[in-house]
């Protein structure tokens, strides 16, 4: 976790450091619980397969939370998050290592606000990008 | 093949105009802690009170929609598929907090996917802390089919 990333330490094509994410089917459990989203595809595979899907999937917003993480783990405590967007593009399936990573964009200063936007991809194990994303930050600047 | 599913511009209309009622939830320190866990982020901020609470993790307001609106419009399309978020982040959240989510259709378009005829509906939801002060809005891409 970075400490006290300033503005001018960034530009753009830096890549943010990149997570890598193995959700158990316990993990898709543990986030059904503590985000009440109980939608079957996540935890009962009959389901699942009843409906069309081959399996159990991983929520999309735990990609959300996983790639927001790639973002606040970066900018680190001074850094704000103005904006985070993801599209889910495929489908997750628990077990299989998710690659999350981030690479600066563009660097501007909007009004007194020195900002950041970044672009943001997860990979499965199999190398396909199953979420896109952006986001746009904030950080301290050392002009002050 | 079943029959045909479609949503008339009369639905449509329906579901636009439709009030959904308000969310209201306690952040609580305790389930910030286990919706970290959850996700597996070990950041500091969402376990350190100096600032007066415990910072909630940025996706955590997502549990305040965790049941979709299941209008009778929409019972031709059971199915659903979790298209996206956008964000937009006013101020934080933190542990005793009181947030208020309302949520409505911003849009309802028909469009056929690989598996029939879906419904892309945007959900926008917006955030406000117990000051009244908007602290987060979140416009949400939900596919059913």
């Amino acid at each position: 976790m970075s400490e006290n990333l300033f503005w001018e330490d960034v530009a753009a094509g830096q890549e943010l450091p990149s997570l890598v994410k193995q959700p158990s089917k316990r993990q898709l459990v543990k986030y059904a619980g503590a985000s009440g989203d109980f939608y079957e595809v996540h935890y009962d595979k009959d389901f699942a397969v009843e409906i069309g899907l081959p399996g159990l999937i991983v929520h999309g917003a735990l990609k959300n939370a996983y790639l927001a993480q790639v973002v606040t783990d970066w900018m680190g405590p001074d850094g704000v998050l103005k904006k985070l967007s993801v599209k889910y593009r495929g489908t997750d399936i628990p077990d299989d290592a998710l690659t999350c990573s981030g690479r600066v964009t563009k660097t501007y200063v909007d009004g007194d606000l020195h900002q950041v936007d970044c672009a943001l991809s997860l990979t499965n194990g199999s190398g396909e990008q199953t979420t896109t994303g952006t986001a746009t930050v904030v950080l301290p600047s050392r002009s002050g | 093949m079943t029959e045909a599913k479609t949503l008339s511009d009369q639905d449509k209309k329906a579901l636009l105009v439709m009030s959904l009622p308000p969310v209201t939830m306690d952040v609580e320190r305790g389930h910030i802690k286990r919706f970290a866990e959850a996700i597996g982020d070990t950041n500091p901020l969402w376990s350190d009170e100096s600032a007066g609470g415990v910072i909630a993790p940025p996706t955590f307001l997502r549990m305040m929609i965790t049941e979709a609106p299941a209008p009778p419009e929409l019972a031709p399309f059971p199915q659903m598929l979790d298209g996206g978020s956008d964000w937009t982040y006013m101020a934080p959240v933190k542990s005793g907090d009181v947030i208020t989510a309302v949520t409505r259709f911003a849009s309802v378009n028909q469009r056929n996917i690989s598996v029939g005829p879906a419904v892309f509906l945007v959900l926008e939801t917006d955030y406000t802390n117990q000051d009244g002060m908007a602290v987060a809005r979140q416009r949400n891409t939900l596919i059913r089919y």
